[in-house]
């Protein structure tokens, strides 16, 4: 991963042993080539993300979620894949490059919702007592541009108050200590009626500010869904592009270092719970950023929105994927979305095909569909000595 | 808070908690049997249960068998629902052992990938009892609550005049309590169950003494099975209801148990089971029932932070000790 | 310690430094099991150092106990005079103190030289902030410059982030540090598909990486052959000659006698030797020791 920038000492070991994953020799070569070369094509493949709203050639059309009448309109569910996208991508650096088991992210997630929902409805139960208390207008609320901030605070605060005690735990326990405060968010959210609105949740969330329509709508509307779909990338790719600066750096080194020898790890120097705390914290702030997004498109939020199942399907978007690698996460967020929209007409038999998919995927390709290549090595060896042992006996 | 209500009715709430505590211990330990073992959180552990109570619906339906059935159907109608859903229990768990986790095993996978397959059978099975059958059953089958006839009536066996307890009651946590002691002598005392507890201390060394893995794995599989299946006629017996997705709070509350007790330990199941449901209701009286779960996790919480490997300590190779 | 050590230092071609790192009378239990029992002894600078005795005999607890692993029962563990037992294993590295692991405990999924620049990251002061917005910014020395000229100028206005600056020391010293134990021929290989000996070499490669003071090496010959074991020699030697405190565990007694300046013997965590080479290697109660003879008789 880190090692890939430099073209003086890079002699990539040959990727031998790898059946089955024919497409490593391009990836090592794309990882290796020049920076002209590889602009135009991410360009293009950019310009192409932003144009799928309206991608209407046949065949390529088929991919659209509308075709039919009891589809979901085929932007916001671009956009959704987007969202899921950002939560795969801060899911991926507490699971996938820290090795921190965290099953609770959805309460992340919800905390961005709520605090964009609570601080700038005019209509929450928070708004209404800080108009009260401040003597502001009816209609007044924390302008949307400071509801961001706001939300990405809640959740680094949340983050480290959940990791500052836990992070000295075991992974396992780790695991349901993360599951237990994903649940108490949402119990909190659904009990807690004179802040949060309880279990009918709030409306009005407002939305991002934007030049008027010619017709006087705002910029981000219900109609124009594509305009959401298209912000929403911009905040993924902007993401993107500084958990990437992470993954190269000192920070990217030290968590992958607790990941494989948490022990050995500090021994070298690395100062472990405070990459790990940092690791979960990044991640709070991206599951808020993706929360804050959401609630603010759905217009609405309510407690069982953020049910723990939701925290399932993320940690399965990083797994599916590959964990460890940015590009798996963001597959597994895509497929784990994608699909039961396109086939909705499956109806109520899509969560037990998603299961079904689930163990067939896991049990077929532990490695997950795009690999690190690292992890695909690694399992490769893994199976290899398990055979070796196998004979031994 | 409602301190009066819950002194005031100390014993009464007392024994509700233990009631269900009892419930969490039998389920919880699957999970520690199976951690044990495998270092594993087996997270589809919560839907052996939940099939162990359709396992009882169907005897009973198939019986025929009501309220207001005679003796003689009522006593042959339990036992064989007991024995249908400790069987339907432990061969669930034995299967999702086999189709699940027994390939990724031979694939040295690590254990995250274990954690995600059993995710996928829970949804599996869940969905199976919530959808599929429902299609080619009908109901009761679906995603309504199901109730269950309550064969046995519920009496006060003992009043000690704030406290009565219920015979279902006593028969819940005796039942549980039975259910351990054996559990905990068939490990302590047998063969198989040394070769459980050598597999758990050390895996590669009991191989080298001859102990076959994959024998215990299955072993354990279908003991925490049979364990989730009795918690299923005893749940079945006092609540008498079921639902499709009825396993996943309670799986959570006792793996939560499993926690609280020193995961590994199997004595440590029972008490944290007790120990998490008494907690729960007394809760619920002091605050309201809306509070319940939060009140075991900031339990477990706490437990862990001040005793990280839970009440009594884990490992199941350290059973005796 | 006696006359003839200092001597033998200074035969050897070093001045006798000052007193690097203290074990004072350190116990160690784990439950009933007593690892280290009142253990006493001192490391010079510049010395090298060996710590042998039979197996069990708490060595490798004794580097636990130095590195912050285990915190002692008892006494205390100093370096340059500072307390560190009871220190996280971080700081205590920081400090200057770097280990080797008997059973090899590299970062398998990393390349050799990233696990290498791990340990060059103790140095390093870039942080989340820091990587995220490089913001930070120092004036590159003059052999930091970019030789393209725009960048160059753009470097010598604005100066080079700390991240950048930091990130490429970091592999050049790396990349000197495998050159050093013999693995940059595969310095992008990970490091779980390494031959045994490098692996081994590798880590002696990342624990110099973090510039230590006292390097504590674990067994490193272990599953050596003789031609191997002699390269390893010259390899500790050099260590030393570069400036470093040398503490070795080793049961081969040829290799620990012809590196070593002076020798502590454990057995069953207590000490029962501390001298010269050639005097441990006489000292009835270290043969009986590892001849397995009991006490009485050895000192009969
Ligand atoms: N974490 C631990 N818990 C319990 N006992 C331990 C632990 N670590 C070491 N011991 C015990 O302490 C004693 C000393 O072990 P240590 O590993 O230090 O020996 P050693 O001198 O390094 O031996 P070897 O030459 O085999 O490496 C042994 O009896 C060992 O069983
Ligand atoms: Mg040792």
């Amino acid at each position: 991963m880190s090692d890939s920038g430099k073209g003086s000492d890079t002699a990539v070991a040959s990727p031998k042993g790898l059946l089955g994953l024919p497409h490593l020799g391009l990836r090592d070569k794309w990882e290796r080539g020049p920076i002209w070369m590889k602009l135009p094509v991410v360009l293009a493949l950019v310009s192409f993300c932003f144009y799928l709203p309206f991608l209407n050639i046949l065949p390529f059309a088929q991919v659209r979620t509308d075709l039919s009448a009891a589809g979901t309109d085929w932007s916001s569910v671009l956009f959704l894949i987007v969202v899921y996208m950002i939560v795969a991508v801060g899911l991926n650096v507490v699971i996938g490059l820290a090795g921190l088991l965290d099953l609770g992210y959805v309460g992340f997630y919800a905390l961005g919702a709520y605090s964009v929902a609570l601080f700038g409805s005019s209509s929450s139960p928070v708004t209404i007592s800080l108009q009260e208390k401040f003597g502001f207008s009816e209609g007044w609320a924390v302008p949307f541009a400071a509801c961001i901030p706001l939300a990405i605070a809640f959740a680094l605060v949340a983050g480290v108050i959940l990791g500052a005690p836990t992070l000295r735990l075991r992974g396992d326990y780790l695991a349901i200590v993360t599951m237990g405060f994903g649940e108490i968010i949402r119990i909190i959210l659904r009990n807690a009626t004179d802040i949060t609105g309880g279990p009918k949740g709030v409306i009005g969330i407002p939305k991002p500010p934007g030049p008027v329509d010619a017709d006087g709508r705002d910029f981000f509307n219900g109609l124009d869904v594509h305009r959401w779909y298209w912000l929403a990338l911009i905040v993924l790719f902007l993401l993107m592009f500084l958990v990437r600066r992470l993954e190269n750096s000192r920070v990217g080194r030290s968590w992958l270092a607790i990941r494989e020898d948490e022990d050995a790890a500090r021994i070298m120097g690395v100062n472990a719970f405070k990459f790990k705390l940092w690791a979960f914290a990044i991640g709070a702030m991206l599951g808020a950023i993706a929360g804050v997004l959401f609630a603010s498109k759905q217009g609405v939020v309510e407690p069982n929105g953020f049910k723990l199942n939701l925290s399932f399907l993320f940690v399965a978007m990083v797994v599916i994927g590959g964990s460890g690698n940015m590009m798996g996460a963001l597959f597994g967020a895509f497929l784990i979305t994608y699909l039961p929209e396109r086939f909705r007409f499956l109806d109520q038999w899509r969560p037990f095909g998603f299961g079904v998919a689930l163990v067939a995927v896991m049990v077929l390709r532990p490695q997950g569909l795009i690999p690190n290549r690292r992890r695909a090595r690694e399992l490769e060896d893994r199976k290899a000595e398990a055979e070796e042992a196998a004979v031994d006996v | 808070m409602d301190f009066s209500s819950l002194i005031d009715q100390i014993g009464e709430h007392t024994a509700n908690g233990l009631t269900k505590g009892a419930i969490y211990a039998l389920v919880a330990l699957g999970y520690t049997l199976v951690y044990g073992v495998l270092r594993l959180i087996n997270f589809a552990h919560s839907e052996v249960f939940m099939v162990g109570t359709w396992a009882v619906l169907g005897v009973y339906t198939v019986l025929g068998a009501t309220g207001g059935s005679g003796v003689g159907l009522v006593i042959l109608a339990t036992a064989l629902a007991a024995l249908a859903a400790v069987v339907a229990s432990a061969s669930t768990a034995l299967i999702v052992e086999r189709v699940a986790y027994r390939p990724l095993r031979k694939k040295n996978a690590p254990p995250l990938i274990f954690l995600i397959t059993a995710i996928g059978c829970s949804l599996v099975l869940v969905e199976l009892f919530g959808h599929v059958f429902r299609v080619f059953f009908g109901p009761p089958f679906g995603r309504a609550l199901v109730s269950i006839p309550s064969l046995i009536d519920t009496e006060v066996w003992l009043d000690l005049g704030k406290t009565s307890i219920t015979n279902m009651q006593i028969i819940v946590v005796v039942g549980a309590v039975v259910m351990m002691v054996a559990l905990d002598t068939f490990v302590n005392k047998t063969r198989l169950g040394r070769g459980v507890r050598a597999v758990a201390q050390d895996p590669d060394t009991a191989a080298l003494m001859g102990v076959n893995q994959d024998r215990v794995i299955m072993l354990v599989f279908i003991l925490g099975g049979a364990m989730a299946g009795v918690a299923a006629i005893l749940y079945t017996m006092n609540y008498d209801i079921t639902k499709f997705d009825i396993g996943f709070l309670i799986g959570v509350k006792a793996f939560t148990a499993a926690v609280l007790g020193g995961i590994g330990n199997l004595r440590g199941a029972l008490v944290g089971g007790l120990l998490l449901g008494v907690v729960e209701v007394y809760s619920s009286t002091l605050f309201s029932s809306n509070w319940e779960d939060v009140t075991a996790f900031v339990v477990l919480i706490l437990v862990l932070m001040f005793r990280p490997t839970g009440i009594l300590g884990e490992s199941l190779g350290k059973a005796r000790a | 310690m006696s006359e003839q050590t200092m001597e033998s230092t200074r035969a050897a071609g070093h001045e006798p430094g000052e007193v690097l790192l203290e074990v004072d009378h350190v116990t160690l239990r784990f439950g009933g099991v007593v690892a280290l029992n009142d253990v006493d002894f001192q490391i010079r600078r510049g010395e090298i150092l060996g710590l042998i005795g039979p197996n069990g005999a708490g060595k490798t607890t004794c580097f636990n106990a130095m590195t912050g692993v285990y915190k002692p029962t008892s006494g205390e563990i100093r370096f340059t005079g500072k307390q560190i037992s009871g220190r996280p294993s971080h700081q205590i590295t920081a400090m200057g103190i770097a280990r080797t692991f008997q059973n090899i405990r590299l970062f398998p999924e990393m390349s050799a030289l990233e696990n290498v620049m791990v340990g060059c990251d103790t140095r390093h002061k870039t942080s989340v902030l820091g990587a995220l917005f490089r913001l930070y910014r120092v004036r590159p020395k003059e052999h930091e410059l970019p030789d393209n000229g725009i960048k160059r100028a753009f470097a010598k206005v604005f100066g080079t982030s700390r991240h950048v600056l930091e990130e490429r020391a970091g592999r050049e010293k790396a990349m000197a540090l495998l050159r050093f134990v013999g693995v940059a021929d595969r310095a992008h290989e990970l490091s779980r598909n390494l031959p045994y000996g490098y692996q081994r070499r590798l880590e002696i490669a990342r624990a110099m990486a973090t510039d230590p003071q006292l390097l504590c090496l674990d067994e490193p010959a272990a599953g050596f052959n003789p031609a191997e074991k002699e390269d390893l020699m010259d390899l500790i030697r050099q260590i030393r000659d570069r400036g470093l405190t040398v503490l070795l565990i080793e049961h081969d007694m040829k290799l620990v006698m012809g590196v070593t300046d002076r020798i502590v013997v454990l057995e069953f965590g207590t000490k029962i030797a501390d001298g010269l080479p050639a005097e441990v290697a006489r000292n009835p109660k270290v043969i009986a020791a590892y001849l397995g003879e009991p006490d009485d008789a050895a000192s009969a």
